[in-house]
């Protein structure tokens, strides 16, 4: 009754080339933003904004940025930390050694270089597919993070290759506190998450589909290959590069280069199947599920112990919530393969009809 | 000259130490299409478990089939509860399932055995065969001939296997693609409980041996990460490409790490297998052996 689109008629193509077409959608999602902005800066504790949200956010963008290659183009990537850690220390080699550079454009140049290493080690993917090429990705991986920790220079000779975030002034105005620090990324990640949705949307999007697809199709119709695949290892790249340099700057602080090891990328591929392949909204749903499941797990697990009085030794606890972890994202796979976002809209398809299903 | 040989030989023994656990990756990718990261999983569980029952107090000898016997139980048990509800889903799903099976079998692993490094003895010594340091210099170690000659077996037991046999060529068709198999009467369920069950004998086999090499601890997991590289080189779905892939990557990489490491800093063994075998698939994109695929509209 709530959720129903007649009598809304589109007289325009505009207004059917929307990004949300029925009303409810555009107030619902304004009604998202408005808690998002307002209301969970104003509420939210410290614990809940450094331990949750802003690893959520990061690694949502950093999901966004994977998605488009593996969801959109369909290009399987294990590399996704590795183009993280060149944005952060591009980031940080920026705001070094450029005075006066501002912070924004800093993330933005890290964005950039993470890139041009993307397209670098995107080349394969014109000669080789599918597993090959993942396992050909985990090449960059491992000699990315290889490359940061062994070129001093990179890390401005830090003898552990651990570098320290300066602090981030925009227009001369520190953003430190845990609330402040959580805005600023919400704000970059709407950004960031609308320019996707719109380039998915568009003929770069469409080309990237019929790439995904099958690639020989789209080259018989006329869609250039490579620019398409290296096009999107480089939109892919930037987004990762800048979630890299917010993970480094506004939540870790202190980085080396092994925080971004082949377990982030991992569970950053985890965000997207569990999200939903090539969709937006996937990539935070899944994020969501990623970084919320293990703490859920861990509570729940520890209060078991605690009431039943088990006592189990603090090894096994992180073994059990090991073993779960992987049982849920199995069980989940098994459920619902098509991921969260899938699962959204069948909701809204039931909605649609809802109280009256005939 | 005779530094360069022993370099080569002891890169190329360690090499098919790749190809051990590579091999279990060729099989189930060769039999089911899936690509199972969980393989190294069930190297480290193996390892422990055969560990764990002896000092439960079982007899070495013993201790081999019971090991064997919970590998088998570990393969039906994947195939009936992960395997069988992923029928027909894209490769890219089932890949995430098996990463999700190795937290759960690691998890597992050391739950039940406890996480505390551990030594393995196979009566094997790890020293230079004294006859041919004496005669020619070179320091060869007789438990890594004694690997090598495992493999040989293994290799040519599989391929024969595959090949020869009804079971193989079926284990083939599965791969190939799922439905059509169904639809021409092969068993799926038992074909799928036989090749991971052959592959967890494959993970004994790679973690005794790289048990009594390295101590069976929870590092044994990353020696899968070892083993992809063996694995794209030879081609996912060739048992001799695992062998020659492994032969490769070993021999090169310590060549590399010894004549090339210095003046980079060293340390590049764990991404140099990684650049050589990404050259070799910008010249064959499906590996050495691995089979071409035509693609058609």
């Amino acid at each position: 009754m709530l959720y129903r689109e007649a009598g809304q008629f589109k007289t325009s193509y505009r207004e059917d080339e929307a990004i949300f077409p029925i009303r409810q959608d555009r107030i619902a999602m304004l009604l998202i933003l408005a808690v998002a902005f307002v209301a969970v800066p104003l509420l939210a504790t410290p614990y809940l904004l450094t331990g949750i949200l802003i690893p959520f956010l990061i690694l949502s963008l950093a999901a966004l940025g994977l998605n488009i290659l593996t969801g959109y183009a369909g290009q399987l990537s294990l590399g996704t930390a590795a183009f993280m850690a060149v944005g952060a220390f591009a980031s940080y080699n920026f705001i070094l050694r450029v005075p006066g550079i501002p912070v924004l454009v800093a993330f933005a140049g890290g964005g950039v270089i993470a890139a041009l290493v993307g397209v670098i080690f995107g080349l394969p993917s014109l000669r080789i597919r599918g597993f090959y090429l993942a396992v050909a990705t985990l090449a960059a991986q491992f000699f990315i993070v290889w490359f940061l920790t062994k070129v001093g220079w990179i890390s401005n000779y830090s003898s552990s290759g651990v570098i320290s975030a300066q602090p981030i002034v925009i227009l001369g105005y520190g953003i430190d506190t845990p609330a402040q620090r959580y805005l600023l990324i919400l704000s970059i990640a709407a950004v960031m998450a609308l320019a996707a949705k719109n380039l998915a949307r568009s003929n770069v999007g469409r080309s990237w589909m019929a790439v995904r697809d099958m690639d020989v199709a789209a080259e018989v119709i006329g869609i250039r290959l490579m620019r398409a695949k290296l096009l999107a290892f480089a939109v892919s790249s930037f987004y990762c590069g800048v979630a890299g340099a917010l993970f480094a700057y506004a939540y870790l602080g202190t980085v080396e280069p092994d925080a971004f090891s082949l377990d982030l990328s991992f569970r950053i591929l985890f965000m997207v199947i569990i999200g939903g392949v090539g969709t937006v909204l996937g990539s935070f749903l899944g994020s969501g599920f990623v970084t919320l499941l293990p703490v859920l797990l861990s509570l729940t697990v520890r209060y078991v112990d605690r009431h039943l009085g088990l006592h189990i030794p603090e090894s096994d606890i992180s073994n059990l919530e090991l073993m779960l972890f992987g049982a849920f994202i199995i069980f989940f796979l098994i459920v619902e393969p098509h991921g969260l976002a899938r699962l959204w809209q069948i909701a809204k398809e039931k909605l649609r009809l809802w109280p009256f299903p005939h | 000259m005779q530094f360069f040989l022993e370099v080569l030989i002891g890169g190329l023994l360690s090499g098919v130490m790749y190809s051990l656990v590579a091999l279990g990756f060729v099989l189930i990718y060769k039999a089911s299409g899936v690509f199972n990261f969980a393989q190294s999983a069930m190297v480290f569980f193996a390892a422990l478990t055969y560990v764990g029952l002896l000092e439960h107090g079982l007899s070495p000898w013993l201790a081999v089939p019971a090991t064997l016997a919970v590998m088998i139980a570990l393969a039906l048990v994947v195939e009936r509860v992960v395997l069988r509800p992923l029928v027909n889903q894209p490769q890219i799903t089932l890949f995430m399932a098996t990463i999700g099976l190795t937290f759960f079998i690691e998890g597992l692993a050391q739950m039940t055995w406890g996480a505390n490094v551990r030594g393995l003895d196979l009566g094997l010594e790890d020293a230079p065969i004294a006859w041919l340091s004496d005669n020619a210099g070179i320091n060869v170690s007789k438990f890594d001939l004694v690997a090598a000659g495992v493999a040989a077996i293994l290799v040519t037991a599989l391929a024969l296997f595959f090949n020869r046999t009804r079971i193989g060529r079926a284990l083939r068709a599965v791969a190939d693609d799922h439905q059509a198999a169904l639809a021409v009467g092969i068993p799926l369920k038992q074909i799928w409980a036989i090749v991971w069950s052959v592959a967890g004998a494959v993970a004994l086999v790679a973690g005794l041996l790289w048990g009594a090499r390295n101590g069976v601890q929870y590092a044994l997991t990353f020696v899968a990460l070892k083993a992809l590289p063996v694995l794209i080189l030879g081609g996912f779905d060739s048992v001799p490409g695992a062998i020659v892939g492994g032969l490769i990557v070993g021999a090169s990489e310590k060549l590399a790490e010894v004549y090339l490491g210095p003046y980079v800093g060293g340390g590049i063994e764990g991404w140099f297998p990684y650049v050589l075998a990404l050259a070799f698939l910008l010249v064959r994109p499906e590996g050495l052996f691995g089979e071409k695929i035509i693609r058609r509209i």
